[in-house]
This record gives C-alpha cells, sequence and structure tokens, in this order.
C-alpha cells in the first residue's frame, strides 16, 4: 500500500515518469509546465538519472530522441509554443519509430497567446503534430491522480507500440493539488527492443535508427505498416469514461478540465430533472468512436464543452456520423466556462424546458 | 603483407558520393580511427542531412540519423544514455553553422564528451550547390550567382574560431583533405578526438575542410588545388583549443 | 616488391590517385568501362611500385588495396 499524498498535478507526472522507469529527462522552460522540470532537476541526480536543461525546445526533443534510439524510457514536457518548436522532433521520433513520451500542459495560443489554461492544441496533438502521415496517443487527464496514471500508461504505450504518447492536459491540471497516490507495487512491463542502438558489440550486424526511406516504394510500405499498427491501437486502446449516461437524452463530450466543469453542471440538471450525461474521452487519439455512435442512437444532442474554438465537435460529428446535432460550449483564451455556463447550455440545449 | 585496405569499421556498401569527392577519405579516416582504437562495437555515429545524410549505411557500428542540425543535440541524448559508449557526428557545414548552430554551440559548451567530425566545403551538396554559411565572400553558388555578397549576406561562420571562444570544449582542430600529408594529420586529429572521449575529456571537434568538385564546377584535382588556393587561406588549418595539449594557437 | 589490387568496379575514375603516385604508375583507362560506367584507374607497371599507398590514402573510395 501506498499513502496518498497532495501534489501538483506536474509533480505527479514527474514523479510517476521516475516509477514508470524513466531516467532521462530533456526540457526547456516554459509556464504553465516548468515544476516538471525542476521536479526533475531535483530528482534525476539522486537516482543516477539525467536530467538536462536543453538549449531550446527543438534541441530537448532531439535529445529525446537520441535516448529514445537507445531503447531507454525518455520523456520531455512543454506547453504549447514550445511542443510546436517540438513537431520537428516528433514526426522524425514516428519516422523512426521511437517511443517517447511528451507532455503538453497547454496555455493559450495561438501565437505567444497566454499562460493560462486552454484545450486549444487539440487539432495539433490528434491531427497535426508534424509533418507526414502519423500519429501520437494522446492522453487527457482530468484529475491529478490520472496526470499520474496516464504518465504510467503513456510510456507503456509508447514502448508497445514504438510511438510517441503525449499527455495533453492543461494549465489548471498542471497547477492543481489533489491527492495523488503513486503505487509503489505498480506493475511495469518492460519490452524486448532489439532494433535499439547499444553498441553492436561486433556481435551482430549494425542498427540503424532512421526515418530516411527514398525509395517511394519503400517509404509507402513503412506508412502502410504504421497504419496498420494505428488501426489495432483504435480497436483496442480507445479509453472514455460515462457518467449519467444510462437514461441520458444529452449528451455532454469533454475532457480534461472542462470534463471537470461539466461533471458540476450536469449534476445540477439532473437535480433540475434534466436528462443528461457525459462521456468523457481519455483518449483523445484513439479517439471513443464507439461509445460516442451507440449514444448517438439514443440522446436528441451532444454538447462538446471546450477551452477551444470548436476542435473536438469534429471529431464527434465524424464519430456519431453527424446522426445528431452536436453544439459547443466554450471559452478560450484562458478563460474557464464556469458551471453555470455549461448547464445554461444544457437548459438551451433541453429545449429551453426546466 | 597487407599495408593498406579498407577498414573493417566500413561496410561494403559502395559510396554514393561524386567522383573524387573527399567524403569518402573522411568517411575512411574515422573508421581507421574506430578500428584502432578498437571500439567499433561500442561506437554509434550519427548521421546529418546533406551529403552524408547516408553515412549510417557506411559505417558498420550503430547508426542514427538524425533531424537537419540537430547531429550534436540526438549525440547527447545517446551519450547520457550510456556514457559507455563512444557517439560520434558526422555533420556539413550547413547542416552544424547554419540550421544547426545553436545545437553546435551548445554541445559545446556542455563540453558534452562526443566526437564531432565538421566536414566544411563551403557549400551545400546534396541540394545541388547553394551558398552556405561557411561559402567564401564571392563565391558563385546557385543562390549567390554573383558571388557571395557580404554586404548582403554576411560573412563565413569560421567555427573553430567561433567555438574556441567557450570555456567548454575540450578539443577544436581544423584539418583538411588535400593531400596526403593533410590527410595523415587529419587521420591524427580525429583519433585524438576519438582518444579523447574514451579518455573522458569532452567536447572534440575536428573541421575538415574538404572538397565538393561537382557543385564547384571543378576536377577533383582543381577542387584540391582550389582549397590550397582559396579554402586554407580563409580556414587557417590548426589547433584552435586543446586544453590537454601544449600547443595551442 | 610491392602490390596493388583495385576494386576496379568501385573505381569512379576522379583520378585524385593518379597524381598522387610520386612515380607516376597510375593511369585511368579511357578505353576501359567498369559497372559503374566510369573508366577505372589502372597501373601501368606494377614492377615499379614501392608500395607507399598515397594513392590509396588519396581514394575517396577505398578500392585499393597495398601489400607489400
Amino acid at each position: 500500500m501506498t499513502e496518498k499524498v497532495l501534489m501538483k498535478g506536474n509533480e505527479a507526472i514527474a514523479e510517476a515518469a521516475i516509477k514508470a522507469g524513466c531516467r532521462h529527462y530533456f526540457g526547456y522552460p516554459i509556464t504553465p509546465q516548468t515544476e516538471i522540470a525542476a521536479y526533475m532537476a531535483k530528482r534525476m541526480p539522486k537516482i543516477e538519472g539525467t536530467f538536462l536543461q536543453a538549449e531550446s525546445e527543438i534541441a530537448a526533443i532531439n535529445m529525446v530522441y537520441g535516448v529514445a534510439a537507445t531503447g531507454k524510457r525518455v520523456m520531455t514536457s512543454s506547453s504549447s509554443p514550445g511542443i510546436a518548436l517540438k513537431s520537428e522532433g516528433l514526426s522524425y521520433l514516428a519516422g523512426a519509430d521511437l517511443p517517447a513520451l511528451v507532455v503538453n500542459v497547454q496555455r493559450g495560443g495561438p501565437g505567444l497567446g497566454g499562460i493560462q489554461p486552454s484545450q486549444s492544441d487539440y487539432f495539433q496533438a490528434t491531427k497535426a503534430g508534424g509533418h507526414g502521415d502519423f500519429r501520437m496517443i494522446v492522453l487527457a487527464p482530468a484529475f491529478v491522480q490520472e496526470m499520474a496514471d496516464l504518465t504510467i500508461k503513456g510510456f507503456d504505450l509508447a514502448d508497445k507500440y514504438r510511438m510517441t504518447s503525449m499527455i495533453l492536459a492543461d494549465g489548471t491540471m498542471g497547477q492543481m493539488m489533489e491527492p495523488v497516490e503513486i503505487r509503489e507495487d505498480a506493475e511495469i512491463t518492460t519490452y524486448d527492443k532489439p532494433w535499439a542502438v547499444t553498441g553492436t558489440g561486433c556481435k551482430r550486424e549494425h542498427n540503424i535508427v532512421n526515418s530516411l526511406f527514398l525509395k517511394p516504394d519503400q517509404l509507402e510500405k513503412t506508412n502502410i505498416e504504421r497504419y496498420e499498427r494505428y488501426k489495432l491501437i483504435e480497436e483496442s486502446e480507445a479509453m472514455y469514461e460515462e457518467f449519467m449516461m444510462e437514461d441520458a437524452e444529452i449528451c455532454v463530450v469533454a475532457f480534461g478540465i472542462a470534463a471537470r466543469v461539466s461533471q458540476n453542471a450536469i449534476v445540477e440538471a439532473r437535480k433540475q430533472g434534466i436528462k443528461v450525461g457525459m462521456i468523457r474521452p481519455i483518449t483523445l487519439w484513439p479517439f471513443p468512436k464507439k461509445p460516442l455512435l451507440a449514444a448517438a442512437d439514443k440522446v436528441n444532442k451532444f454538447i462538446s464543452v471546450e477551452l477551444s474554438m470548436g476542435q473536438m465537435v469534429e471529431d464527434i460529428e465524424l464519430a456519431i456520423r453527424c446522426k445528431k446535432p452536436v453544439e459547443l460550449c466554450n471559452r478560450v483564451g484562458g478563460m474557464i466556462p464556469s458551471p453555470e455556463e455549461v448547464l445554461a447550455k444544457i437548459k438551451e440545449a433541453n429545449g429551453g424546458k426546466n | 603483407m597487407i599495408v593498406f585496405d579498407k577498414p573493417k569499421a566500413l561496410t561494403d556498401a559502395p559510396l554514393h558520393y561524386c567522383p573524387g569527392c573527399t567524403h569518402g577519405i573522411i568517411h575512411r579516416l574515422v573508421a581507421e580511427a574506430i578500428d584502432e582504437l578498437g571500439i567499433e562495437g561500442k561506437t554509434i555515429g550519427v548521421a546529418p542531412v546533406g551529403c552524408s545524410v547516408m553515412a549510417y549505411d557506411y559505417f558498420s557500428c550503430d547508426m542514427v540519423e538524425a533531424a537537419h542540425g540537430r547531429a550534436p543535440a540526438v549525440a547527447t541524448g545517446i551519450k547520457r544514455s550510456d556514457p559507455s559508449n563512444i557517439v560520434f557526428t558526422y555533420q556539413g557545414d550547413g547542416d552544424l553553422a547554419s540550421i544547426g548552430t545553436a545545437e553546435t554551440v551548445h554541445a559545446a559548451t556542455r563540453n558534452e564528451n562526443i566526437t564531432v567530425i565538421f566536414v566544411n566545403n563551403a557549400i551545400y551538396g546534396m541540394t545541388g550547390g547553394q551558398m552556405a554559411p561557411t561559402s567564401l565572400p564571392g563565391q558563385v553558388t546557385q543562390t549567390s550567382p554573383y558571388g557571395r555578397d557580404t554586404k548582403l549576406c554576411g560573412f563565413p561562420v569560421r567555427v573553430c574560431e567561433m567555438l574556441s571562444e567557450l570555456e567548454g570544449p575540450e578539443y577544436l582542430e581544423r584539418v583538411a583533405v588535400n593531400n596526403v600529408k593533410n590527410i595523415k594529420k587529419a587521420k591524427a586529429a580525429i583519433k585524438k578526438a576519438f582518444e579523447n572521449q574514451i579518455n573522458g575529456k569532452g567536447f572534440s571537434l575536428v573541421e575538415v575542410v574538404s572538397t565538393c568538385p561537382t557543385n564547384w564546377g571543378m576536377t577533383p584535382k582543381d577542387a584540391l588545388k582550389w582549397v590550397d588556393d582559396n579554402m586554407i587561406p580563409y580556414y587557417p588549418l590548426g589547433v584552435y583549443k586543446d586544453r590537454s595539449g601544449k600547443e595551442e594557437k | 616488391m610491392a602490390k596493388l589490387t583495385f576494386k576496379t568496379d568501385l573505381c569512379k575514375g576522379c583520378g585524385l590517385c593518379v597524381d598522387a603516385c610520386p612515380k607516376n604508375l597510375l593511369t585511368i583507362a579511357k578505353d576501359k568501362i567498369n559497372q559503374k560506367g566510369h573508366s577505372p584507374v589502372e597501373i601501368t607497371n606494377q614492377d615499379e611500385c614501392i608500395g607507399c599507398a598515397f594513392c590509396a590514402t588519396m581514394c575517396p573510395d577505398c578500392i585499393i588495396t597495398v601489400e607489400r
């Protein structure tokens, strides 16, 4: 048994990463995730790990690429503008089929934007992490406990499928303090990595970690093979949570902090007799399409609650094949919708009844 | 008795370089150093983007292909993962001195215990001969068709001189491979750069003044002469920093 | 007595070895063509080779083996 300790979301990610066997962290300061770097700077030297403050986000992700190539667990963390800089490395990691964990504690954008919470990197994380055809596993924690659990899960999925896992959190999740249990006895699976560059020992053919394929038929083959793997992930790894969906006529879809605000609004709406529930995607890629499609036959409306201009709306519409209307309840720029605002939207969706 | 043969640390893959391109000589010198130091089994090389992008096919040791300019950062990750491995990067001038300047400078100032082989031929070869950070004033390239105008695009970057101002790096030397005598010196420098890493001394960079007969528009023979007449006067050969050695420029 | 062996099919005919030979023993065989489509190097008089390996030192493609 492990005791619960009070931790910031950012610190929970860092401690969970260490628990998952990550001994290499590379980062560059940016609000609101710098606690991860600060935590790693303190902890890593004490456990013979590496903490290195890189000269840039670009350098940091390429250091990650280097460690990942050697087969060890490695991570970096940043916030929105910094993740944009890491896009190059994210694409190369995908092209070379290297596992890594990348944390994005989002802030408002575009441009320098602001430092307050946002979910406006949804497209970037789920669809456009960098150039070329590739995906990342995108995990969206809504509790500090999930910041820890999904970090461990993220490392596991990254190794299992040889790809990048991204924790897509937001400034609120990063800064929020909650009791967390990082289980001492959590099982950490280790994976064979015969492809890693560890030195040939002059006993085997040399390994090459590479994303260059000049022959188009070869490059096509690597892309198709990668997408076969992605298909398997879509079938088996989608995670979500249903809340009061049994008899729901309205389905709220929200992740991260938006889901927590929505949950309060739903409890209040239920008190007022409105049959509303929520599907909370925990993985944004793979997107939980199946439960949403199933819900589309039962509910009249969907409401996407987001801290963006409505980026997830498109995925909901695709998942439910536009069978029912999807409305948007959002605040942006670092603003967070209040439970009252979400409740008002639920009431409006309920046809102004109640 | 065989007195000269292809080193073991090179694979049998035929090099894709143009006739007379000195990349092949530099590859061989790196491989000879690896052979002589007996480190092939624990060496990991990092290939750049540029003409030598496919260096990963040519060295027998484990290899990683990096994004353009990022080789020192990638090498940092590899070295930090297991410091007992010997890690080298092989980079051209566009890669190391333009798009990857920050990675180069910071790996140097951290005295990252890696070996950097920097091939300076004053041009972007792979993309067909554009102006490089090291193209000489007045040098005609595809993107400086009237000659490099220093008023418009500034002056060439002298990497060894620039890095020698830093406290961090252990060893910086500029060599050339345009004749047998210079090749022997280049070999010694490259070997020393690997020895420094083995002995934990830190960042060692060997700048190799090289040729690009194709994009310079010359015969291989004339390109070697152009190195003597134009490159070396602008990029003087010698040791720019050697914290353990006696000779310092 | 020294002996040179050439991996003729890998020769690109660049001629750097030709200029390096202190005894002027090497030549590009203009009348021949190898697998790569280049005219390869050949030695005109093996008996005079001193095995200095200057040619092999200059060869960018490692096609020359020197025996002494």
